[in-house]
């Protein structure tokens, strides 16, 4: 027994112990307790307002003014994003503000960048309206001719034209200022022009042609710059566009169709000098615009820089101020209305610094009733709690993918932490391969630190939260690839001619995990296995195991382990397990049953919505458990057959690995160095190496990862994990980070 | 080939049936609707949809909400949809996509029609236009003078040209001959619907011709009922009606000389799917048919997802999306005008 208590905890073996406590918090206090909670992190709070709205419940209030809050974060943090700009990764070291006043100056604020946004759209829209217009002018001029006499024989001299015009408009003087709109009394052929997006282009033309009903002259030219749509926020190719009709229908239809199509329509003086005097006009308004515009944007990137300052640790604590609002209306009131009673999962080694917490919270709000805690019984299932670490963190996820183990169950992430790499290895051994992941894995880990700070993409995110995962299964690869003499798919005698061949080993290997799967059935076929390596038999196991089945009376030959096996294994694997199971189960059942009378007698006095009694208590029925056993065990005996044949991926794979990289090898590289040519054979290297890469690293380390991840699920842990836990998930601040984005 | 669709039919259909159904799962439920009746406040109910698929399109409003906002944002989100599935899908169920459309396009060129008549803004009308019902050329309508116009400048452009083919007249546009033309056109529409899922065959065109035939007996039932006691004359009200449904072509004969809401009824008793909707209603009421007509739609389109490998389900979700939204308008309006003792009036659980 000292033995015993001597060995280590087995923290991963099995599921921390749990307890459920109640909480009864003082209200002034309850505030400040849920804050150092989840700053601890270590409480599952139930809900205890289950059958509430979230609108009916006692903070909803806060609640919802949290959620405006971080409403506002949000629309500051996609200003910021907008402007460029970006935010300050350390929260500023300032001291804490209430969230009252927080509220306020996040008011101010937003009201503050409204207005700005505001102001500055108007000026841009001006701004735009104007740059448009003087691209009108420029083009407009183009299209009428630098002396803008007649209208009907421009089309001919269009492209002559088009760069005398912005010489002339810099240079001519400011005489008058109105503006006409551009009609020719000639020929009474007048004109609309104007600006135009560009995808809108074609169909306006078409538009304007069926309502004239061709009775129209569209000239277009592309607009120099792409102009910021103020609606939309972003570059708009545009064109210059100029109609030329007759009649006043016409021209109200046109207007219609142009404000139809959002195009912006601008008069254009058909008198050359005036056009150059307008132009003049046009760009001393701009340039005195683009200096307005700049201090504006300056301003307002300055008032972003300064929320952009703090933003971070604004919405951090808008975050947890909703989770402790969230988490308190869980809570009940008590009678009394002074109180809130809240029952929670801790692990039992928490108690200390949970009460300790509880304590300082008391402290600090200067209450004067202290906040109680004590356990309760429960007969509700605890929440399964494994303490990770770096190492076995992802040994664990893999587990949990399939199913979160039980309550104290055996942990199988125990196993896998050895049994994962090894079965992986088993299918992609090759040590030269092998030390290429090492590298890839070592590179991963060096750089923990840094990368463990930062944002990485979907793919890097899984390979680098598989780290040590790689790590073991490359060493595993490297070892097996040395039983198998693989590097590259060449042969590689480090151990002399001692060492296995490929197929020789491969079998090999494969007995071993069968050995580890065998080893987690019952005891009947580890005893065979056990047996045949005392006596040192040769039997070889598939034989034994499947002429079992097929043939138990037949001579097995050299397979044979001792007389008469087969005919006391069968009915002994079929037979008892049933009954003993069911005797099993029996006494389970009674004993719970027991434990559900001694229990309900003792706290019958207490309030009925507590978790620790019982939701419904179960019918012990004979014949239910003896049919599903009898189904179980029928389910097991035809598993175990079809699961050892699932196995024998590990040497489909293994073979499949070795055979493709010899290819590669012999095909590619073998044949590129036949050649004596410097080219070919660079060309052939540099095959070599993708496909190595390529299709050996990547593709294949991923089907033998899916394979060895279904070697696990499917034919390991069916054996014995039922993994229909729930996971304990505490109140904690720091699971919180960027939970809504 | 009709009962081997499961073979083919997931090589192009069954992502996005998956997709669609997923959608579906995402429908309020009846408890939604029960804690939604009970909400005070508009910031209420955004609080409660916070919870459910609309949340993400919701949480960016600023808080003293409209009803209109609601409506505009949970549209926003069927319309997202929608045209995920759009752009995912492939022949020709990328056709079948875009008829569910065309019956919103009907209505906004209506819509703008209309709006142009009575001279209000065209920005104004845009914005109140279905999203799924817009075209490029939309805002040009207003130029048109009359259904030749109409047709010549903007619609010849849409899907809705073939349909327009009834109702070329050189006359001027006024309310009456805008609202023959808006049933005209949705005649046209139906029918051709109609005749493509025909076409399409198998499980999808069992399943959309039992849907369409619903929806051409409720049209004919409804402008039997608008048109009593306008000019419209019989021969005209008959010319409305889509051929095809339960009740073509003898109801509609009936239907044809109906003079008040009792000769509908008994002209509708006498089919037996249809006489359990009318037996909800007293006689001589017509408030409450729109609310039995839905709820019995409703009732239908959910049973099209009892089958697999068809297309109905896409129809049916769009038409459960805009029901649901139905809803929350109805709901967010009784919130808002403290009327909530007629919440009830004009909701239609969906489950």
């Amino acid at each position: 027994m000292e033995y015993i208590d001597r060995l280590p905890s087995m923290d991963l073996m099995r599921s921390e112990k749990m307890m459920l406590a109640q909480l009864i918090i003082p209200v002034e206090s309850a505030h400040r307790a849920v804050s150092y909670l989840g700053q601890l992190g270590l409480l599952q709070f139930r809900d205890l307002n289950d059958d509430k709205s979230p609108f009916q419940r006692t903070f909803v209030n806060q609640v919802k003014r949290c959620a405006e809050m971080s409403r506002k974060l949000r629309f500051f943090k996609d200003q910021i994003h907008k402007a460029g700009l970006g935010l300050s990764p350390h929260p500023a070291s300032e001291t804490d503000i209430e969230l009252e006043d927080l509220e306020v100056g996040l008011a101010e604020h937003e009201h503050e960048l409204i207005e700005m946004n505001h102001n500055s759209e108007k000026l841009q829209k001006t701004y735009n309206e104007l740059l448009e217009f003087k691209m009108v002018l420029q083009k407009a001029g183009d299209f009428l001719m630098p002396d803008g006499n007649h209208s009907a024989d421009h089309e001919t001299e269009l492209d002559e034209n088009v760069h005398t015009n912005n010489d002339y408009a810099d240079s001519a003087s400011l005489l008058e200022q109105e503006m006409q709109p551009g009609m020719s009394d000639q020929s009474g052929v007048k004109f609309v022009s104007g600006v135009i997006c560009k995808s809108k282009a074609l169909r306006f033309e078409r538009m304007l042609f069926r309502t004239t009903r061709g009775n129209m002259l569209f000239n277009q030219a592309p607009a120099d710059d792409p102009i910021v749509d103020p609606a939309s926020n972003e570059m708009v190719e545009n064109i210059v566009f100029m109609v030329f009709f007759s009649g006043e229908q016409a021209r109200k239809k046109i207007h219609k169709i142009c404000e139809a199509f959002g195009a912006n329509c601008y008069p254009v003086p058909e008198d050359s000098i005036k056009r150059r005097q307008i132009t003049r006009d046009v760009l001393s308004r701009l340039s005195e615009l683009e200096t307005t515009l700049e201090a504006g944007l300056r301003h307002r990137d300055a008032a972003l820089n300064s929320i952009a300052f703090q933003l971070t640790k604004w919405m951090n604590m808008v975050r947890r101020e909703k989770a402790i609002y969230d988490t308190l209306n869980m809570l009940n009131f008590d009678v009394t209305k002074k109180c809130l009673v809240g029952e929670g999962w801790c692990p039992i080694f928490a108690k200390t610094m949970i009460q300790d917490a509880l304590q300082r919270a008391t402290f600090d709000s200067s209450s004067q009733v202290g906040i109680i805690f004590h356990v309760m019984d429960s007969i509700e299932s605890p929440p399964t709690f494994f303490r990770t670490n770096h190492f076995t963190n992802a040994y664990q996820e893999i587990v949990d993918a399939y199913g979160v183990a039980k309550y104290q169950e055996a942990n199988p992430a125990v196993y896998t932490v050895i049994t994962f790499p090894f079965l992986f290895a088993v299918m992609f051994g090759d040590w030269g391969h092998g030390i290429c992941l090492l590298l890839g894995a070592l590179v991963l880990i060096a750089r923990e630190k840094r990368l463990g700070s930062q944002k990485l993409g979907s793919f890097m995110e899984m390979l680098f939260g598989g780290r040590y995962v790689l790590l073991l299964m490359s060493l595993f690869s490297i070892y097996c690839g040395f039983i198998y003499n693989e590097f590259f798919s060449v042969p590689f005698h480090i151990f002399g001619s001692s060492a296995y061949k490929c197929r020789d080993a491969t079998c090999r290997y494969q007995f071993v995990p069968q050995m580890i799967f065998l080893n987690s059935l019952f005891g009947y076929l580890s005893l065979l296995i056990i047996i045949k390596w005392c006596t040192g038999s040769q039997a070889d196991l598939y034989h034994v195991m499947i002429y079992m089945f097929l043939s138990p009376f037949e001579d097995l030959g050299e397979n044979k382990l001792f007389w008469g096996q087969a005919v006391i294994a069968v009915p002994w694997m079929l037979f008892p397990k049933p009954f003993i199971l069911k005797r099993l189960h029996t006494e389970r059942f009674q004993g719970r049953a027991y434990g559900i009378l001694g229990t309900s007698d003792m706290y019958s006095d207490e309030e009925p919505d507590s978790a620790r009694h019982p939701h419904g208590e179960e019918e012990f029925n004979f014949s239910e458990v003896f049919v599903h056993q009898m189904i179980h065990s029928i389910e097991f005996v035809l598993g175990a057959v079809s699961n050892t044949a699932s196995y024998l991926r590990l040497w489909a794979l293994s073979l499949a690995h070795s055979e493709l990289s010899t290819v590669f090898y012999e095909k590619v590289l073998l044949l590129a160095w036949g050649y004596n040519n410097f080219m070919i054979r660079l060309v052939g290297l540099a095959v070599f190496a993708f496909a190595t890469a390529f299709i050996l690293l990547m593709m294949e380390t991923l089907s033998a990862f899916l394979h060895a991840l279904r070697l696990h699920w499917v034919e390991f842990q069916n054996k014995f994990y039922s993994g229909d836990g729930y996971k304990f998930k505490p109140f904690s601040f720091a699971s919180l980070t960027d939970e809504d984005e | 080939m009709y009962g081997f669709e499961a073979m083919t039919f997931n090589i192009h259909g069954g992502y996005l049936e998956a997709i669609v159904r997923g959608y579906r799962s995402g429908l309020l439920t009846a408890a939604d609707y029960n804690n939604l009746c009970q909400c005070e406040t508009l910031d209420d109910i955004k609080m409660h949809l916070s919870a459910t698929e609309y949340g993400p399109y919701l949480q960016n409003e600023p808080s003293p909400l409209h009803t209109t906002t609601i409506v505009e944002k949970c549209t926003l989100k069927l319309v997202d949809e929608y045209k995920h599935m759009l752009t995912q899908a492939t022949e020709p169920l990328s056709t079948f996509l875009e008829y569910i459309t065309y019956g919103h396009m009907i209505d906004n060129v209506v819509l703008i029609v209309t709006g142009t008549l009575h001279e209000r803004d065209v920005q104004e009308l845009l914005e109140k236009c279905h999203p799924l019902g817009m075209f490029d050329s939309i805002a040009t309508l207003a130029v048109a003078q009359n259904m030749r116009e109409l047709y010549r400048l903007v619609l010849v452009d849409t899907p809705l040209a073939p349909y327009f083919s009834e109702c070329i007249t050189s006359e001027d546009l006024d309310d009456m001959n805008i609202e023959i033309m808006r049933n005209t056109l949705y005649k046209a529409y139906l029918e051709d619907f109609y005749r493509f899922c025909q076409k399409l065959g198998g499980a999808t065109a069992e399943i959309m011709s039992d849907l369409l035939a619903f929806e051409a007996d409720r049209r004919a039932v409804n402008i039997t009922i608008n048109s009593i006691g306008t000019e419209l004359t019989r021969e005209d009200r008959r010319k409305l009606y889509s051929n095809f449904g339960l009740l073509y072509p003898y109801g509609h004969e009936e239907l044809a000389i109906c003079e008040d809401i009792d000769q509908v009824r008994g002209a509708m008793e006498k089919y037996p799917p249809y006489q359990s909707i009318f037996s909800k209603l007293s006689y001589g009421e017509s408030q409450m048919l729109d609310k039995a007509f839905y709820e019995e739609e409703v009732k239908r389109l959910c049973l099209s997802f009892e089958q697999q490998f068809h297309y109905a389900v896409f129809f049916a979700y769009m038409r459960l999306r805009e029901q649901e939204i139905r809803n929350l308008m109805w709901i967010s309006e009784c919130v808002a005008q403290n009327q909530k003792s007629r919440v009830h009036d004009s909701v239609v659980f969906i489950f």
